[in-house]
């Protein structure tokens, strides 16, 4: 005699990712931000394609000329095509944002890992670490140490000079910005590691064996994803902003090379009669980095198991 | 309290340290020595000359030993002669610039605070309202925003559009520290320098603020959502009491720390006000003074951003003292 299972009820269940990225897609300034940053990261990529004119070709009729049909944004102080230098400054600054976030995020989450996991000594030093970093005064720092490298002839620098050209100042502010910036995400992961380790899962996972570094890595650091998500969000901002402020002081990413950030050298001085030229790369800057902290909000709300809006 | 005071003035001196030490090897690593720049343009120089100076300023020994000299000089409070000024760095910096990256600096932080806390909590108290998302909505703006293309855009409104637009009855002086020949007198002297005190000064409070009311609000969130409050509210005291007697009291607290952790973006951002409002005060001294390789004053500038930095710091930690009676540092 056969008998069959009563079908089981046909509730869909979701997974905790799959929950969070409708909770993602429902938050609207999340949405309109992401879609803005893809399309910033289009015009990075395709740069080349849509560009009207090289960005770095000079017109010398052209110094200062304001927006016009052929020239959509006007034209910088050597008659270079302001918006195709928007266009090419993006993948630069993107770069840095991206690269500064995922190195930051790395090693603070492997430093935030190794002080919440093993505690006592191993925490009191990292922790001390991290405070002695947070107070130093970070922008004189970064500026001054980006101002000596630029002009220094030591080998190292000197071989990078060498084997990137131009692009060496971009290598040289992305490690500044890494060694300034992990510190937000390893106190984050150190606080979430104080609240996880002592779950019964871990204790499950111990003891069934796994060391401690299985704990850590396969255990310990996916629930925490959602966080570190955010925080390399939040990062990619920071960075972005940073570089800006850097290469606004004329201590970042050194021409020919365009970025937004130093498309506003000098923007002070411009301004006064060519509004326009400090205008739009800016403007650039400002949405992108809001869009960048919005989509950070958002994932917040999305990850945070609280909230079920 | 005192023994934690100094516990934390003395944590000060190995970050003095470092910073110098790897300010100094940087400098090190630069192409050519002061004496380069000393000759410079001098045709009559000979190179026996070049070799008695630079016998005479210590350059031949390697860098660690002139760091070692350098330090216990600075010890001494000696900082060695500015070359662009032709004067000791430190009176350079003391007399000169100093005083107005602070006459930038703490009123930015005393009025931020003082607008900022007030936003927050009214954005607390009228949570999901059209006014809380507008507040919101601007401190996202003011996290996002490079706040010094926001001054140089103000700059742009204020010194050239409005003055053009009303003839010149709205008008703010495009940058500098005053008038070059104010008005004697106690009260036209300050009313000059206000008038361009007032866009730096603006620009600088934009983020503090934005800061400082997030923080406001979620933490005055955070106070009024717990039991204390509730049981205030239960014995029918009125709903102001609760608010501003037993709610504000609690949620102030954080704020403190807030406020140190803010202290290095304040120094940082008025590096960046300095030069868009051509201010002249230490953060604009350091740029110009590293674009030259004046470096003596390079190092006496970043000394003092770093003290003056964990100082402020120290000054929250102990108003965090004050405004918390559990806490007792020991």
């Amino acid at each position: 005699m056969t008998t069959t299972a009563p079908a089981p009820p046909a509730v869909k269940s979701y997974s905790a990712l799959q929950m969070s990225m409708r909770r993602l897609v429902r938050h609207k300034a999340a949405m309109i931000s992401l879609a803005f940053i893809v399309l910033v990261l289009l015009t990075a990529i395709f740069a080349p394609l849509i560009a009207p004119h090289d960005p770095n070709a000079q017109d010398l009729g052209g110094f200062f000329a304001p927006p016009s049909a052929s020239y959509p944004l006007g034209q910088d102080e050597l008659g270079r095509d302001l918006l195709s230098r928007i266009f090419y400054g993006g993948r630069i600054s993107l770069v840095v944002g991206f690269s500064v976030a995922i190195i930051s995020v790395l090693v603070g989450t492997l430093v935030g890992l190794m002080a919440g996991y093993f505690g006592g000594l191993t925490d009191s030093a990292i922790s001390r670490f991290i405070e002695f970093m947070l107070s130093l005064p970070t922008l004189p720092l970064q500026l001054t140490i980006s101002g000596l490298f630029a002009a220094s002839d030591a080998p190292f620098i000197a071989n990078l000079r060498q084997n990137l050209g131009s692009s060496a100042s971009v290598v040289i502010i992305i490690t500044i910005f890494s060694v300034f910036g992990w510190m937000g995400t390893a106190r984050l992961v150190r606080g979430e590691v104080l609240r996880l380790k002592n779950l019964e899962y871990v204790d499950a996972a111990r003891a069934l064996g796994a060391n401690n570094n299985r704990v850590m890595w396969r255990h310990l650091a996916p629930n925490m994803l959602g966080i570190i998500v955010v925080s390399a969000t939040i990062d990619i901002a920071g960075a972005i902003l940073g570089e800006a402020a850097l290469s606004f002081l004329g201590f970042g990413i050194q021409p020919p090379v365009s970025t937004w950030g130093n498309m506003l050298s000098n923007a002070q001085e411009v301004v006064l009669s060519y509004p326009w030229l400090p205008f739009y790369p800016g403007l650039m800057i400002l949405f992108t980095v809001l869009a960048f902290n919005f989509l950070g909000d958002g994932l917040r709300d999305a990850f945070d198991p609280k909230g079920r809006r | 309290m005192a023994m934690y005071a100094l516990r934390r003035i003395l944590q000060m001196i190995p970050l003095l340290l470092l910073i110098s030490l790897v300010i100094f090897g940087l400098t090190a690593l630069q192409p050519g020595d002061p004496v380069d720049q000393l000759i410079f343009g001098n045709p009559r120089i000979t190179p026996e000359d070049i070799a008695r100076l630079r016998e005479a300023y210590g350059l031949n020994t390697p860098w660690p030993e002139r760091y070692w000299t350098w330090l216990l000089r600075a010890f001494h409070g000696e900082f060695g002669y500015s070359r662009d000024f032709g004067i000791p760095a430190t009176q350079f910096i003391f007399t000169q610039r100093l005083p107005n990256t602070l006459l930038l600096t703490i009123p930015a932080l005393v009025i931020s605070t003082l607008i900022a806390v007030p936003l927050g909590i009214y954005s607390a108290i009228r949570q999901y309202t059209f006014m809380d998302y507008v507040l919101t909505f601007f401190s996202f703006v003011a996290f996002s925003a490079p706040v010094f293309w926001i001054g140089v855009m103000a700059l742009y409104l204020f010194a050239v559009l409005l003055p053009q637009a009303t003839n010149g009855a709205i008008s703010l002086p495009p940058g500098g520290l005053g008038s070059l020949s104010p008005e004697d007198g106690f009260w036209p002297f300050w009313l000059d320098r206000l008038k361009y005190l007032i866009m730096p000064l603006s620009i600088l409070m934009f983020r503090e603020i934005a800061v400082t009311m997030r923080f406001m609000r979620s933490s005055f969130l955070e106070v009024i959502g717990q039991d204390f409050v509730r049981t205030a509210k239960a014995k029918g005291l009125p709903n102001r009491s609760v608010l501003f007697k037993h709610a504000l009291r609690n949620a102030l607290i954080p704020i403190v720390t807030i406020l140190g952790l803010s202290i290095p973006g304040l120094f940082g951002g008025a590096v960046l006000t300095e030069t868009v409002f051509s201010w002249p005060g230490m953060g604009r001294a350091l740029i110009d003074s590293l674009v030259s390789k004046d470096f003596n004053v390079v190092m006496l500038c970043l000394m003092l951003l770093a003290i003056l930095t964990v100082v402020f710091q120290l000054i929250a930690d102990l108003a965090y003292a004050l405004v918390d009676p559990r806490i007792r540092y020991s």
